[in-house]
């Protein structure tokens, strides 16, 4: 299981990219191990305004359903076309398969997303 | 790693789409020792089973297996069985794992007036599967001059030795595919699937888990008790009425009220469905006809050999007789779904 250093981090096992004022969300390697073979995504709609550690869209396996939280607050300015051709993305390259992209407000970035040793210390205590 | 009724076990080894078609065109590994084994032995053994059970196992020949139910009184479905005759008097009857408890404590009591012991074996077998198209000439490899694989009879079975251990080998399984079910002491276990990962690999052959097991049999058509089954369903609804053996002799558990029952016919019934979409119809998931709920999915998953999400459902015979426009509620959005003949998938032979 990867978990790339550049990368920020959610306890929902989501990961976040932040350039400028745009972030970049996807879901961890150890999330699509957990989930298994990923059959669809849906994602939030372009133009919606999402609001971190609410749920945003679903991500679904071929055993489950999960939620999937933005991290961020913010306007939705793309989402990953690709996703809805080829799901299993997430399970073959989890972190450049990313979801969608929020601008964020005043571009400021969150200060309670995980870094990478947080991140991977509550995945190693969940076993 | 998931917990199953009672028993840690592996949801999955890699990819369940991978194991999956590994499954139809290789072959696949299944760890099932969760499964119960209960052995009804003695000179009645067969009359008790007859009583017991809704099918009629005393005339069955010694080797040979039969998928049965274990029904209550009113006809609802205890469990669904495969029942093997390993000896003249010795029958061993597969029950899942949820449900040994309730079989065992059945057939001790149904059994009480035979002479007839009934002993719950589970701890005293492992039940290792290998299922796909190549089962047979990879276990072949390990079995020595102890069994004819090829000669060996569907829904039959034999004492042999798999890689050197004593084993009850039966061309059985759980998949729509070719494939046995090696019934051995748990402390062979591990040298039995250490043997067949070995001598397999290079035909194909991948260890699976039971999110495979659960699509492979839901594309064959194959009910799953908890889903399909269960003690508010009768044999009939889930199309299964083949399996009540009326004309068998004397009396059985439930035979009435499944007689009367199967005169007035099934008010619902077992279908099955394909959906135009990637999204999965899930057990509980209401089928709607004209935007009215007619029914609810009892398993669904994505199909990894027709490529689109199937599913089977209960549905109300009044208006499937109808041929309405169906669709299923995936959690508030009405997905078009098509009426698809059971089984989704029947191999070549």
């Amino acid at each position: 299981m990867s978990v790339p250093a550049e990368l920020r981090y959610t306890p929902e096992h989501e990961w976040v990219s932040v350039d400028g004022d745009a972030a970049t969300v996807g879901i961890t390697d150890y999330a699509a191990q957990q989930l298994g073979d990923v059959v669809y995504v849906s994602l939030p709609a372009l133009g919606s305004e999402v609001t971190a550690g609410e749920p945003c869209g679903e991500v679904e396996s071929v055993k489950s359903v999960s939620d999937l939280y933005s991290p961020v607050d913010g306007e939705v300015i793309d989402v990953n076309a690709d996703l809805e051709d080829d799901p299993s993305l997430v399970n073959s390259e989890p972190y450049s398969t990313w979801m969608f992209r929020v601008r964020l407000p005043d571009g400021e970035v969150p200060g309670d997303l995980l870094s990478p040793a947080e991140y991977e210390e509550l995945t190693q205590s969940a076993g | 790693m998931t917990d199953f009724a009672g028993w840690r076990m592996p949801l999955r080894y890699s990819s369940e789409r991978t194991e999956h078609l590994a499954v139809r065109h290789a072959a696949g590994l299944f760890d099932l020792s969760h499964m119960g084994e209960i052995m009804v032995t003695g000179p009645d053994a067969g009359a008790a089973l007859d009583y017991a059970l809704i099918g009629h196992l005393s005339p069955m020949a010694t080797g040979r297996a039969r998928y049965t139910m274990i029904c209550a009184e009113d006809g609802g479905v205890l469990d669904d069985l495969v029942v093997y005759r390993t000896a003249e008097q010795e029958f061993m009857v597969i029950a899942n794992a949820a449900n040994t408890g309730t079989v065992f404590g059945q057939l001790s009591v149904r059994a009480g007036k035979y002479d007839a012991a009934v002993r719950d074996a589970t701890a005293e077998y492992a039940l290792i599967a290998i299922q796909g198209p190549a089962a047979v000439p990879v276990l072949a490899q390990v079995t020595g001059n102890s069994l004819d694989l090829n000669a060996m009879k569907y829904y039959a079975g034999a004492f042999g030795e798999v890689a050197g251990q004593r084993a009850w080998v039966a061309r059985t399984g759980y998949t729509g595919e070719d494939g046995f079910e090696v019934f051995c002491d748990p402390a062979d276990a591990a040298a039995v699937w250490e043997a067949l990962e070995e001598f397999g690999a290079a035909a194909g052959l991948v260890a699976a888990g039971l999110a495979a097991r659960d699509t492979l049999r839901l594309e064959a058509g194959m009910p799953l008790y908890g889903n399909e089954l269960g003690p508010d369903v009768t044999p009939f609804e889930a199309n299964l009425g083949r399996v009540v053996k009326f004309d068998k002799p004397g009396d059985f558990v439930g035979r009435e009220a499944l007689a009367v029952r199967a005169a007035a016919g099934p008010r619902r019934r077992l279908s099955g469905f394909t959906v135009g979409s990637r999204r999965i119809p899930r057990h509980g998931y209401a089928v709607l006809a004209g935007g009215q709920p007619c029914g609810a999915v009892t398993s669904g998953a994505p199909s990894p050999t027709l490529g689109v999400p199937i599913a089977m459902a209960y549905v109300d015979v009044s208006v499937s007789e109808a041929d309405p426009e169906f669709a299923i509620d995936i959690r508030g959005e009405a997905v078009p779904a098509t009426v698809t003949d059971l089984p989704f998938y029947r191999r070549s032979k």
